[in-house]
């Protein structure tokens, strides 16, 4: 009995000192991640927002000019524009892909098959693998006359195109480099949405005779909508971040066809030293990112099942 | 009746063993499709330059040569990049481990005033496109004199992870409470609580992050791109485009370059794989 009461009043003593001293004491935990997280990230963004307004080239001092630089941007550049375009066509390449092929294994590999751990292996290397080694070794397999590529199409007669200096198939080319690469990653995405799908389902389905395809397509996709949904969302994002493969496979090249949004603005911040103008193109691209992201939020009340 | 119940059986066996076999098949295709391209990396790599250029091309190096990998050696400093990768990310990975697993345990289990508040600012900077911060970041790092140094790759991501204290949060609220109750009433102070019961439970998930963060430096080219452009600071991807801009279709030197720059993150992903597939679908994000 006097064990209990003292175990309580110990409790409350606990307590209040949590009250008191401790009601602060998290801050010390958090400090170190919110000064990281204020002076790398919040404050760059604040002086980026500042930059945008001035011309600066790192040398004289920066000269404020107000919105001339997005003004200059937009009516101006027509290689920003070019750029855009590209960024979205890089992007139009990739969904469709992305979305489809890592479903397929998925769906594949979700059965209790044999081996299932070697064949996900399979996938995940071209994920851990880093774009300097993809880039140089598809720029290798896209070699117009001693590429792997062209000497598999030979195969069926078909005479491949020189990829990756050819002005059309250059941009196609390295897209599906990057379905390649995303490939393990969707696929494990899929695998996860497959096991939120309850068993009851399929079989409430199959005693009602439908067939495996008809469940496929009836229930398993249906279900899957809010993984695509994301697939889709981060696959777009993706391409507005591209830099190392671009750099390694093409350097923008031929003629543009493969300048995307960050390889541009890399190029005017590091290779013009315009800090401002760059600065004004990566405000642009967080805008971007943002209306992409809302427009598909919106767009998915309408196919996404929840 | 009893006949059409082992007919009936028999052939769900059969069905199955066919849909099976058709699934291998496919699997099969695809996975030699999704590997092919590092067979020809690894083949290449042990020919001579002569023989890269036949046509048609050969499956395998007909006279295996280590001549790609001791030119590659000879050529660039690559022990020095090696060193410059593994220092990177090893000091910004331990970091990022220990900020961000205080502040997870922070956010999962303290209670103080704007809690929720910091962790949704916490959480919105993983929006942010690192375009957007690289170039004032720069000209910080340009003015306290740490460009060419290794400090910008280090310490952001010793300090900045938003990624890693919402894998751990995540992980934490799977956690018993009991135990660090318990403690609590023994007159442990939060402190030790996190030192002593949290972390050492927190571990699969660390080593989750870990995996993640280990790559993602490893692998990581547009930071040390930005920043460093002496030769002796390159990290292993650095040195590797490197010697593309010199050598740009000598491919057995390259194709070795790639192979160099990929064993050790293959090492890690072998021996830690688990972890790495529940890193993925703990969170849907990539590191």
């Amino acid at each position: 009995m006097a064990q209990t009461q003292a175990l309580t009043r110990l409790v409350a003593k606990t307590k209040a000192n949590n009250i008191r001293w401790h009601r602060y004491e998290g801050y010390l935990f958090v400090a170190p991640l919110i000064i990281g997280i204020v002076a790398f990230i919040f404050l760059p963004i604040a002086a980026s927002l500042y930059m945008s307004f001035n011309k600066w080239d790192m040398v004289s001092p920066p000269e404020l000019v107000g919105l001339k630089n997005y003004a200059r941007l937009v009516s101006r550049d027509r290689l920003f524009w070019k750029v855009l375009g590209n960024t979205f066509r890089y992007a139009g390449w990739i969904i469709v892909p992305s979305v489809i092929f890592p479903l397929i294994l998925a769906a594949l590999l979700d059965r209790p098959i044999r081996m299932r751990y070697l064949y996900r292996l399979a996938f995940f290397l071209p994920l851990v693998t880093s774009v300097v080694a993809v880039g140089l070794m598809f720029r290798w397999l896209y070699d117009g006359e001693f590429g792997f590529i062209n000497y598999v199409l030979s195969w069926v007669r078909i005479d491949g195109p020189n990829w990756l200096i050819d002005p059309f198939w250059a941009m196609p080319a390295v897209a599906m480099v990057t379905v390649w690469q995303g490939l393990g990653y969707n696929m494990v995405l899929y695998l996860a949405g497959l096991q939120g799908i309850p068993d009851h389902l399929h079989e409430a389905a199959t005693i009602d005779g439908a067939g495996p395809f008809n469940r496929f397509f009836r229930i398993t996709i249906p279900l899957l909508t809010p993984t695509m949904f994301f697939i889709l969302v981060m696959s777009v994002i993706g391409t507005f971040q591209t830099f190392g493969l671009i750099y390694v496979m093409t350097q923008g090249g031929p003629i543009n066809s493969t300048n995307v949004y960050i390889y541009y603005l890399w190029q005017m911040a590091f290779g013009s030293s315009k800090m401002g103008y760059a600065s004004a193109m990566a405000w642009i691209l967080a805008l971007v990112i943002f209306t992409i992201t809302m427009i598909q939020v919106r767009l998915a009340r309408l196919w996404v099942h929840y | 009746m009893r006949a059409a119940r082992v007919d009936r059986v028999a052939s769900r066996r059969q069905q199955e063993l066919v849909a099976n076999t058709v699934t291998h098949i496919l699997l099969i295709v695809l996975g030699l499709a999704a590997l092919a391209p590092f067979w020809w990396m690894i083949s290449t790599s042990f020919k001579t330059e002569f023989e890269a250029f036949q046509i048609p091309p050969t499956w395998l190096p007909l006279e295996p040569t280590l001549e790609a990998y001791g030119d590659l050696f000879l050529d660039q400093p690559f022990g020095i990049f090696f060193y410059n990768s593994v220092k990177i990310a090893v000091l910004g990975v331990g970091g990022q481990l220990i900020t961000s697993s205080l502040a997870a345990f922070a956010f999962a289990r303290l209670d103080f005033p704007g809690k929720n508040v910091l962790f949704i600012i916490v959480l919105s900077t993983m929006m942010v496109p690192y375009a957007v911060t690289v170039i004032p970041l720069y000209i910080v790092m340009h003015r306290i004199g740490w460009v060419n140094t290794h400090l910008p790759l280090i310490v952001p991501a010793m300090l900045s992870s938003a990624y890693g204290t919402f894998l751990l949060r995540q992980f934490m609220f799977s956690l018993p409470v009991e135990l660090e109750d318990a403690a609590r009433i023994d007159g442990c102070s939060s402190f030790g609580i996190y030192r002593r019961i949290a972390l050492p439970l927190m571990k699969p998930a660390l080593a989750t992050l870990g995996v993640f963060s280990f790559m993602a430096s490893w692998n990581n080219f547009f930071g040390p791109f930005i920043f460093l452009d002496r030769k002796y600071l390159f990290t292993v991807q650095l040195g590797v485009a490197l010697v593309q801009r010199q050598w740009y279709t000598s491919w057995p030197r390259l194709m070795a370059g790639s192979v160099v720059v990929t064993l050790p993150v293959l090492l890690v992903f072998l021996l830690l794989q688990r972890y790495f597939v529940r890193g993925i679908s703990l969170t849907g994000i990539k590191g």
